[in-house]
């Protein structure tokens, strides 16, 4: 198992690399000139081109390609915003933990809604339960998160004035962020927890649990439910991806100071530092999850986890021949 | 006595399809879309691009049936106008993550080793970045308009074709008619196009399906924060995007645009969920 971790582990620096490199490339190919944004229509040629040299804008694509690959990954720095001159590591320090308490919450309330969803319209399969928990999944599937975070906003927050519209100055604030962040999550769940319940539903291990006269309750959520799970985590790792991007949209309706505004707000000024570090620590971070559901299927079925000491077995076994 | 006569394949599945009521109901709306989209400048009262700075603000009324925006225009005319930019960034989105990641994934699928292993490095780096993200990052680079757009949002899904048509092709290339088709010479491309890919098209066509109405979303997404169709285009997460300033007093201006990306995006869910269990009724769960 720690081989497998470690190769995991391993493989995240070619993936950093590659992102570096894509995302480096993405930026160089956008249009417009940051100089030229920087310092205005009217400014000189010579002016631009002091300022290129002065932000590492000079050279071709593979030089500057070069020089930003050894200020990440030898000098550990990010870059500057070519606009406040702070330091992008710090600001993502500063930012990170809003995103991640968003994405995080979101993903908490997604799971407790739509986990149970799920079960119920597995339990009650072909009833109008089953027929109603599906429909509204797919109805939140269908729905645009920004959507229904404004109509939240001009409920909750404009009509009723129960909660803030903008900020987070206190935990409140988070409410309608996580809420309308966790809404296309927790349907996505619902199907995929209905959906794999439902193959181990109808396992023979399961009669056998209902013939030992276990309680329905500790068959569904000792024996079905369990087995059911590899799925389920596959979704809510991808989900955290999904609530990373989405992030961006939440974060703008709501004017949080996380990641999403910091990246949207470079965007638009083609803050070249911010995007591409941006990018990679998020990306980064998605690795890392992704990671963390491969380590947690080893934990929740002993079948994988015996995969991998079976394997480290043979080997030890093939030494001491 | 007499044979029950074989149904074909397709009319078998057109027949499952059609028992179901939520996919027909989806393939009804899906119908009426294009229908909305080819006859637009029929079924518009007014032009998308028509103002009338004495009618701003007008909540729904016998005149503008669906209301009027910050500068008079009529709602509903541009939301019938908007289908069919809706529709349009949803099929050309798809058609050209299809396209590339089919190509992607067959090459990977059909040569195997090397070129197999490295193109998966490849969509691995790729898939790291959250889809989202990717288009956004796409989109600036492309620079704001529908046609961008379409493209980023292509370029950022197709690692999802190139997996399953890679997957497929595993299990398919063993088989005996593609050993048949290389035994009478059969060029790479036409054992691709002609047997592997038409007996792996079942889980494609519902993921085309469902993959229209999330590109409808994604391009919402994108118009929503200014990197999608610009003024005056009338797109529906751009009229969505350009009502949230008035959401305060003009909440219909935000409710209606997002009610019909809704429906959109519901309806090609219905059918791509239809779809597949019509397709392999035992994935019928």
């Amino acid at each position: 198992m720690a081989r497998y971790i470690l190769k995991r582990l391993l493989w995240i620096i070619p993936v950093v690399l590659g992102v570096t490199i894509m995302v480096f490339t993405i930026m160089y190919l956008t249009p417009g000139d940051p100089a030229r944004m920087i310092l205005g229509s009217n400014a000189t040629e010579e002016k631009v081109e002091e300022l290129h040299e002065q932000l590492g804008m000079n050279g071709n694509y593979f030089q500057r390609l070069g020089r930003y690959m050894k200020q990440v990954f030898i000098d550990h720095d990010l870059g500057s915003s070519y606009y406040t001159g702070v330091r992008v590591t710090d600001q993502i320090k500063a930012r990170l933990p809003f995103t991640l308490r968003i994405a995080g919450i979101s993903i908490l309330i997604a799971a407790c809604i739509g986990i149970p969803l799920g079960v119920l319209a597995a339990t009650h399969h072909y009833t109008w339960i089953d027929n109603l928990a599906m429909f509204g999944s797919l109805f939140c599937v269908s729905m645009p998160g920004f959507w229904f975070a404004l109509i939240l906003v001009s409920f909750f927050a404009i009509k009723l004035g129960w909660l803030p519209a903008v900020g987070i100055r206190s935990w409140t604030g988070y409410i309608l962020p996580c809420v309308s962040g966790a809404i296309g999550g927790a349907a996505g769940l619902a199907r995929q927890t209905r959906s794999s319940m439902l193959e181990v539903i109808r396992q023979d291990y399961i009669t056998t649990a209902r013939a030992k006269g276990q309680t329905e309750r500790k068959v569904i959520f000792q024996h079905a439910l369990k087995n059911a799970m590899i799925p389920i985590i596959t979704v809510l790792g991808s989900m955290f991806g999904s609530s990373l991007g989405g992030a961006l949209i939440i974060e703008t309706i709501f004017s949080i100071p996380g990641m999403g505004t910091y990246l949207t707000d470079a965007i638009s000024k083609r803050d070249y530092p911010i995007i591409q570090g941006g990018v990679l620590f998020i990306s980064i971070c998605f690795c890392l999850i992704m990671l963390l559901v491969d380590i947690i299927y080893a934990f929740v079925d002993p079948r994988i986890r015996s995969q991998y000491a079976g394997k480290g077995k043979k080997k030890q076994k093939k030494e001491v021949r | 006595m007499k044979a029950r006569k074989k149904k074909s394949h397709t009319k078998e599945i057109l027949h499952r399809l059609f028992k179901n009521k939520l996919a027909v109901a989806g393939l009804v709306v899906i119908i009426l879309l294009v229908l909305v989209a080819i006859f637009a400048p029929f079924l518009a009262p007014y032009g998308y691009e028509v103002q009338d700075l004495t009618a701003t603000y007008q909540f729904p009324n016998g005149t503008h049936l669906l209301g009027t925006d910050n500068l008079g225009r009529d709602i509903l005319s541009r939301l019938i106008y908007g289908t069919r930019q809706s529709l349009r960034i949803g099929v050309l989105s798809v058609a050209i993550a299809s396209i590339c990641g089919i190509t992607l994934g067959s090459i990977a699928g059909f040569y195997g080793g090397k070129t197999d292993n490295i193109l998966m490095r490849i969509l691995d780096i790729y898939q790291s970045v959250p889809a989202m993200l990717l288009s956004i990052a796409l989109a600036a680079a492309l620079g704001p308009g529908i046609n961008n757009a379409i493209l980023a949002i292509g370029i950022s899904t197709m690692a999802e074709y190139a997996r399953m048509i890679r997957a497929q092709i595993l299990t398919i290339r063993e088989r005996e008619y593609v050993e048949a088709a290389r035994a009478i010479n059969a060029s790479d491309a036409r054992i691709v196009l002609k047997h592997i890919i038409p007996n792996a098209f079942a889980p494609l066509i519902v993921s085309i399906t469902m993959n229209i109405g999330n590109s409808i979303l994604a391009a919402a997404t994108l118009s929503f924060i200014g990197l999608g169709a610009q003024p005056p285009l009338p797109e529906w997460g751009a009229m969505l995007s350009a009502g949230r300033s008035y959401m305060r007093d003009y909440g219909y201006l935000v409710i209606i645009p997002g009610i019909c990306i809704m429906i959109s995006v519901l309806a090609f869910n219905l059918l791509g969920d239809g779809l597949r269990d019509a397709l392999d009724p035992k994935m019928k769960n």
